[in-house]
């Protein structure tokens, strides 16, 4: 655990607030799909939300981000609305893909979400071209992208990072290490596991973190966006963490054993920030109570919302492949 | 009315439109120092400067990708792709997100991408060099395909494009390069039609890029022998104009689809199949086409050519539509 850092007590508060949105968002969305109301795949986060929480918190409002199929936690921190997410999930014409995306694909133009992308490294180059519009319109703001380790495997990793250093981007590359792309542990698919080495090579500056510890994150993440904007190109945090529970709904989690799942369980984000909160006088016990029945009551008027939702008619099965206005 | 070369009218096009609009700049391979493989872009550097013409590293899947970023970051990037062999390396962001990112997104976010590279054979550059895949992006839905044949095209068709929400992808065959003639500057350039660049009454050639000359010189040859060939050239190869297709094959009754690419699931069957579906019963004769041989293009220079379609070949097929074999 980190040292203490010594927030405002409100904010302190939001971090746990915005970890248990995501935890129970998800928990409550494997039940639904245990029910059949959501199919597709489900790739949960369980485990890995202090990446999120404390990378989001510490971007600047306008920033783009790019991110995943495990993408449900940077959605709803960047500012999407957990209604909107679990629409989408139920594939509701309320959505915030339309019902055209589903769990994988969350998109939002307003808070500048550009996805919920399903191929491994696919975000990281988009992200670089973010970078540069913005840039080259003069602008301020930078791109973050989130992929799990095993993205660092794929050619577009490598030309991301080539190009970002070589046009000094204010790229943020944000690498959640949970040690397993799907169910092939690290070692087993790259021959450098010190990742930050393997970074640095492309000249790009690279840190570790703690991504147990949504202190760290957003410790990291604030010097991170502190040193690109003071335009020193693109930046690297690997973010050591772990995923609770199997690759997606299909897993039957055969690669790894479950001592080593319960080890990491005790150095869950949720449980030892509040424990961390309460030490430091933060938060009592009828706080935590609230901040829980506070998120549990957001899921279910997300729930409440999508179940209400309407479906796209089947009419509407062709729009948006194109952009509708036409060119002369 | 203007003398020049397919060369200079597709510098014309890339030199108007970065006068235009701020937002418009060019990426790729060799681009700016260079001069372009082509020798399109010669001299935009000089004029434009580093920011709007970028050489890139050689990483075809990170700069294509970039330039859809660029595109939803509110930038109009033209990129360019050495050659549509090397396109390969760029499918995943080209099918994966340009082509998917409005539906998916459920209508929020068009990606106004530009993507020109060269295609075709014709200059004995071999397997690796010579393919005519654009009809494998014709495939795909999200993306517009347009093969520039004209000097006209090939200057006025980058506008249009770039004005265009959604990613258009450009197709310049290699051996047009160099083709020279008179441009038309009041002529009208539109991305959505094909034209009939000559009329006649036995027959319909459908052809594009590449493959134009070709069909208008056997047209040409068949007219005197009394035969005289309607010549529409696609110019879109996605969605494509079913209109103007039909609206000449119901005045000649018979069909011949002169295409580069190879014949199995080729552009050329997909334009058939649109015929006999829309038209069978107006059809005096089976449809036929002139395709590629079903080989890597050869790098020798009779091979190459036994591999292509060739005028001779055109007209025979044409002869053989009229019973005249």
């Amino acid at each position: 655990m980190s040292l203490p850092v010594p927030y405002p007590a409100e904010f302190a508060r939001q971090l746990l607030r915005d970890m248990l949105r995501i935890r129970r968002l998800e928990e409550r969305a494997a039940e639904l799909y245990g029910e059949g109301k959501i199919r597709g795949f489900l790739h949960l986060y369980i485990g890995q939300e202090a990446v999120a929480v404390g990378a989001l918190h510490a971007l600047g409002p306008g920033d783009a981000v790019v991110a995943t199929y495990r993408e449900h936690g940077h959605a709803l921190l960047q500012g999407v609305s957990m209604n909107a997410i679990m629409a989408e999930m139920y594939g509701r014409r309320e959505g915030c893909s339309r019902g055209r995306g589903g769990s994988m694909h969350l998109f939002d133009a307003r808070t500048r979400f550009f996805g919920g992308n399903a191929i491994v490294g696919g975000g990281l180059p988009l992200a670089v071209g973010l970078a540069l519009a913005e840039r080259m319109q003069g602008g301020t703001r930078l791109a973050a992208c989130f992929f799990g380790e095993g993205a660092l495997a794929e050619g577009a990793a490598a030309e991301s990072l080539n190009l970002a250093a070589l046009w000094q981007l204010p790229v943020l590359f944000c690498c959640e290490n949970n040690l397993y792309a799907m169910g092939t542990a690290l070692a087993r698919s790259q021959a450098q596991t010190d990742l930050c080495a393997k970074v640095q090579a492309f000249k790009v500056p690279a840190r570790s973190v703690d991504g147990m510890d949504v202190v760290a994150v957003y410790e990291a993440t604030r010097m991170a966006v502190e040193q690109m904007h003071a335009g020193h190109g693109p930046c690297f945090l690997e973010f050591r963490t772990y995923r609770f529970r199997a690759h997606s709904m299909f897993d039957p989690e055969l690669y790894r054993d479950k001592a080593e799942v319960e080890a990491w369980k005790k150095r869950g984000p949720i449980h030892t920030y509040s424990a961390q909160l309460k030490a430091q006088g933060l938060l009592d016990e009828t706080g935590l109570d609230a901040l829980e029945a506070e998120a549990s009551a957001e899921v279910e008027a997300a729930v409440a919302f999508a179940e209400a939702g309407s479906l796209e008619p089947v009419e509407d099965l062709l729009r948006d492949v194109y952009t509708p206005e036409r060119t002369p | 009315m203007i003398r020049t070369t397919y060369r200079e009218a597709l510098r014309e096009g890339l030199r108007e439109a970065l006068a235009r609009d701020p937002r418009v700049f060019l990426m790729g391979e060799d681009v700016g120092r260079y001069g372009g493989t082509y020798a399109v872009s010669k001299g935009l550097l000089e004029e434009f400067g580093e920011q709007r013409i970028r050489d890139t590293p050689l990483s075809e899947l990170s700069f294509v990708a970039a330039g859809i970023g660029a595109a939803l970051g509110g930038m109009r990037p033209i990129v360019e792709v050495m050659t549509v062999n090397f396109s390969l390396l760029a499918l995943d962001p080209l099918m994966n997100t340009a082509a998917t990112l409005r539906h998916m997104s459920g209508g929020q976010f068009s990606v106004p991408l530009v993507l020109r590279m060269a295609t075709g054979a014709g200059r004995q550059l071999a397997a690796q060099h010579s393919h005519s895949l654009e009809g494998w992006y014709a495939h795909i839905p999200g993306l517009k395909i347009l093969a520039p044949a004209t000097l006209e095209d090939a200057r006025g068709m980058l506008w249009p494009a770039l004005q265009d929400p959604d990613p258009v992808l450009i197709f310049e065959h290699s051996t047009l390069y160099n083709l020279e003639g008179v441009l038309d500057e009041g002529a009208a350039v539109d991305i959505h039609s094909a034209r009939v660049r000559r009329e006649g009454r036995d027959l319909t050639l459908v052809t594009y890029g590449g493959s134009l000359g070709k069909a208008l010189a056997a047209a040409g040859q068949l007219a005197g022998e009394g035969i005289s060939v309607e010549v529409i050239d696609l110019r879109v190869l996605h969605p494509l104009d079913d209109a103007t297709l039909m609206a000449s094959v119901r005045r000649t009754r018979r069909l011949l689809v002169v295409d580069e690419g190879w014949r199995s699931g080729s552009l050329a069957a997909e334009i058939i199949a649109r015929v006999v579906e829309q038209g069978f019963y107006e059809l005096d004769a089976p449809p036929a086409r002139v395709c590629s041989q079903e080989v890597p293009v050869p790098y020798a220079k009779h091979l190459e050519e036994a591999a292509l379609p060739q005028v001779p070949g055109i007209v025979a097929a044409a002869r053989e539509l009229l019973g005249r074999g």
